[in-house]
């Protein structure tokens, strides 16, 4: 849920996908779910002259599956907010874990 | 049992408690595929997924030549200001004396 949230914080900023077979999109995050599949505009393939089949495609909905790296725009990410929260999250699923 | 250090000792008591005492940290994070990844933790889950910040990426690649004993590693390497990481690819994540 943490990183749902995150990622919910940075809809229509530009960010780059990489994903697992090495083509790297770049476009506007446009939206996000809770299995991290994205919804990019506007795009544009990183090396477009060696993946030239994505050239006409302008909006793309990604399986968070395949994804490798998103590179984010650092100035867009309060990083003591993050680890607060990531903070939080960490003691919450200790606690369910002890619930058994 | 041992209840006693139930409440007593707040430090690593699970995996990723380990992880926990990084945040805000210098790591070390191996992929699948040949790649490591070295910078600041902002953030993880218990699927591993992260937030790295200044980050440098290395990646090796191994060109393959037909006699057996030759082997050339390749090494890559890229900078990123800030990365999430999805969990499904980390293989380890270690604690980096920053130097």
């Amino acid at each position: 849920m943490l990183f749902f949230s995150f990622f919910k914080t940075l809809v229509d900023h530009e960010v780059t996908v990489e994903l697992k077979n090495d083509i790297s999109i770049r476009g506007t995050l446009k939206s996000v779910d809770q299995f991290l599949n994205i919804k990019l505009d506007n795009i544009n393939v990183v090396e477009e002259m060696k993946y030239p089949h994505l050239s006409s495609v302008k909006n793309v909905f990604i399986r968070g599956s395949v994804v490798r790296y998103v590179h984010l725009p650092s100035g867009a990410v309060d990083t003591a907010l993050l680890e607060d929260a990531t903070r939080r999250e960490a003691t919450q699923a200790s606690a369910r874990a002890k619930q058994g | 049992m041992a209840d006693a250090d139930n409440d007593a000792a707040p430090t690593v008591q699970e995996p990723l408690d380990l992880v926990r005492l990084s945040l805000d940290e210098i790591v070390f994070v191996k992929l699948r595929g040949d790649r490591e990844l070295k910078g600041r933790l902002h953030a993880y889950d218990s699927h591993c997924n992260l937030v790295l910040g200044d980050v440098e990426e290395t990646i090796y690649t191994y060109d393959e030549d037909e006699e057996e004993e030759q082997q050339d590693v390749r090494i890559m390497k890229k900078q990123s200001e800030m990365l999430f990481v999805r969990g499904d690819s980390v293989v380890l994540i270690s604690p980096q004396p920053s130097s």
